[in-house]
């Protein structure tokens, strides 16, 4: 940089030496300033026939001027992929715009490197509206480029990451599925004389649930069935519910006393998970014996939510367990049996907290046990297919407000052939 | 969504005139024929819409396996020859959719009377004696090229410039706002374009055609012009006084007279 540039006084009030400086500088020929400048520039017909091209751009291309005016053509400069852009979308748009700025080419250069540009181009139109011809500016853009290279390729790891992660969690999720499925029996067995219905909703596909069910014969005319929910969610639960299921079967099958059963369980949980990774549950277990024309049930409660009766006159109840601890928390855990019968039309219900503990309304107030009674009194008399469906709507109408897993297990005699509404399930 | 709203469709021009619908190619969309309609508007019905993927369409509609391959895109022209229960209609296609029209053809023969090719190729690539003009090294390239022009297209525009066509405000602001298109989108079309091979197709083309080449133009050269000149039978190879790929923007009254004295000698 000139002294008289970088001097703090302007042009305009310079010493005469200062201004005889700019002076000189400033009677820079404009042609020179043109052929000089620090990019390049041409000129060509609006047939791409080049007309005039100054000496920046030659000398980055390693041209003669004879070589290149009247003789190339803007696109004669390009790379293959840059002529088929430019005909594809530089040219046309051109057309349309009178204007195109900053796209970037790749030129040949005489000596073989390519040099990546931006170039800006403007249609010079007659009077009269005709385009006449086209001036174009270029600008290296070769460190620009090397940085966009680097964004594109990070832009591209980015992507493929993101594609990766996406098809990782849907193997998850169908890993997750297959897990909670086994955790669930896979089809309820066909006991004569009884009907049931079950429906199982998980809140996330990406965590098991915690929530769990089984029903089985234990001959022609006792069966076993037990539902609960395990505390947490993800793998430890997943575990502690198979271990807890299976626990509870090889009981039941040892003996039918469920107090028993869920002391066996109370005990195993104990001895499994010690220390400070205590896991525990609460459960309903119960046994169904076929009594004349209806079934006995004799359960037991683990600190599980009551379960509730639907009778054939219309009524509907809890069965209260109130003071049942949960299981696998303390040694000598109490639990809380409970006995009825099931006559032609009654039907059992049992279900997890998820469904009591939905929010619902303006206020998200917990949806309750009075809610829940009234709705299946609604209901009663119903079989368990009915009542199931009925509770499988109301779960789904709950919306965002039902964020846990929620169980459904109802056991139900059919009604007499010759009775009212609830015959059917 | 209707086909109308889908390949956001534009009927112009004479209601009672022969119909002559105008299928843009790679690159841009239905504004490449802004030179040429107002002339063909005076005789014709013209109908012009944007492919899915393009200009102002319905970019939900997009499915990356339909638009990767050329019968797909020769769907939304039969689509949309069906949305307006056209018969005869003369079809004009330009660049890679003068191919497109092809198999538009072969798919509907009822709606389609007759083609006008702008500008086709068959096949880009060169091989065993054909000279299209082009190696698979090159297309690469062009493909290269697209990654590094968005051509004024951020996410975030996106749905300005394709949904908002009452708020013409908003897309101004984009400084190439004409052919704005996802570079997704972009790159499926290009690989579709260019590595598409549609040479025998063109033996099944028995209604008038009318071929339009350019005296200069780097993508479909005078050999592949008189290629498909001589692979459709019967068919009329008019060369502009025109260079590069878009006669319909260098040359547009000589574009349109050429469509307009074809399509006005078609018997009704």
């Amino acid at each position: 940089m000139s002294p008289a540039a970088g001097g703090s006084e302007g042009p305009g009030t310079g010493t005469p030496a200062v201004r005889a400086t700019f002076s000189a500088l400033l009677e820079d020929s404009v042609e020179d300033l043109y052929d000089s400048a620090p990019c390049g520039y041409l000129s060509t017909l609006m047939d791409g026939t080049i007309a005039k091209i100054n000496a920046t751009l030659l000398g980055w291309l390693g041209l003669t001027r004879d070589e290149v005016v009247g003789r190339m053509r803007f696109s004669d400069l390009l790379t293959v992929g840059g002529k088929l852009y430019h005909e594809t979308h530089f040219a046309p748009l051109l057309r349309m715009q009178g204007h195109l700025g900053g796209i970037a080419l790749e030129m040949k250069t005489a000596s073989g490197p390519r040099l990546p540009v931006l170039v800006t181009s403007t249609v010079k139109e007659s009077d009269d509206g005709e385009p006449l011809l086209i001036r174009t500016s270029v600008f290296d853009a070769t460190d620009r480029r090397a940085y966009e290279n680097q964004l594109l390729t990070a832009r591209r790891a980015a992507d493929e990451a993101r594609r990766q992660a996406e098809a990782d969690r849907e193997q998850l999720r169908e890993a997750l599925a297959v897990l909670q499925r086994s955790l669930l029996p896979a089809a309820l067995p066909d006991i004569p004389g009884v009907e049931i219905a079950c429906h199982y909703h998980t809140a996330s596909a990406l965590q098991v649930g915690g929530d769990f069910y089984d029903l089985f014969a234990l001959d022609d005319d006792r069966a076993v069935f037990f539902l609960g929910d395990v505390c947490g969610k993800g793998p430890q639960a997943a575990a502690l519910t198979s271990l807890t299921r299976h626990t509870l079967r090889a009981a039941a099958l040892h003996d039918s006393d469920p107090v028993a059963d869920l002391r066996m369980l109370n005990t195993v949980l104990l001895d499994r998970y010690t220390g400070d990774d205590p896991r525990y549950c609460t459960a309903v277990v119960g046994v169904l014996e076929r009594v004349g024309d209806g079934w006995e049930v004799r359960m037991a409660s683990g600190g599980h939510p009551p379960a509730l009766v639907l009778r054939a006159d219309g009524r509907a109840e809890y069965l209260p367990t109130r003071g049942g601890m949960l299981v696998g928390a303390v040694p000598e855990a109490h639990f809380v049996p409970v006995r009825t019968t099931l006559r032609p039309g009654d039907t059992l219900l049992l279900y997890t907290d998820g469904l009591t503990e939905a929010r619902t309304g303006p206020d998200r107030d917990l949806y309750g046990y009075e809610a829940l009674e009234s709705f299946v009194t609604g209901l009663a008399p119903s079989g368990p297919g009915r009542v199931v469906d009925a509770l499988t709507d109301l779960l789904r109408g709950f919306g965002d407000g039902l964020d846990d897993d929620t169980a459904l297990l109802a056991i139900g005699v059919p009604a007499r052939t010759d009775a009212g509404p609830g015959t059917t399930p | 969504m209707s086909i109308h709203r889908r390949n956001n469709i534009r009927v112009t021009g004479r209601p009672a005139g022969r119909t002559v619908v105008l299928v843009h190619g790679f690159g841009c969309d239905q504004n490449m024929w802004r030179l040429v309609e107002p002339a063909l508007a005076q005789d014709f019905r013209v109908v012009l819409f944007d492919y899915v993927g393009a200009g102002r369409s319905d970019l939900s509609a997009w499915q990356e396996e339909r638009y990767s391959s050329l019968d797909g895109y020769a769907r939304d022209v039969v689509e949309v020859c069906e949305e307006l229960d056209l018969r005869d209609a003369v079809v004009v296609g330009h660049s890679v959719s003068a191919m497109t029209c092809v198999l538009a053809l072969r798919a509907a023969p009822d709606r389609i009377g007759s083609l006008v090719m702008v500008c086709p190729s068959p096949c880009y690539i060169d091989e065993d004696g054909y000279r299209g003009g082009f190696s698979a090294e090159d297309i690469d390239e062009l493909l290269e090229s697209l990654e590094s022009n968005y051509l004024g297209w951020s996410a975030a525009m996106a749905p300005v410039i394709m949904g908002n066509p009452d708020r013409p405000e908003l897309g101004e602001e984009l400084t190439n706002s004409f052919c704005a298109t996802d570079p997704d989108i972009a790159r499926v079309f290009a690989r579709t374009t260019f590595l598409s091979d549609s040479r025998k197709d063109l033996a099944h083309v028995t209604v008038p055609t009318l071929i339009l080449e350019c005296e200069q133009d780097v993508i479909a050269p005078p050999e592949v012009g008189a290629y498909v000149h001589a692979a459709i039978p019967g068919s009329e190879l008019v060369t502009l006084p025109a260079t590069g790929h878009c006669p319909q923007l260098s040359a547009p009254q000589a574009t349109a007279a050429a469509i307009r004295s074809f399509a006005s000698a078609l018997g009704r």
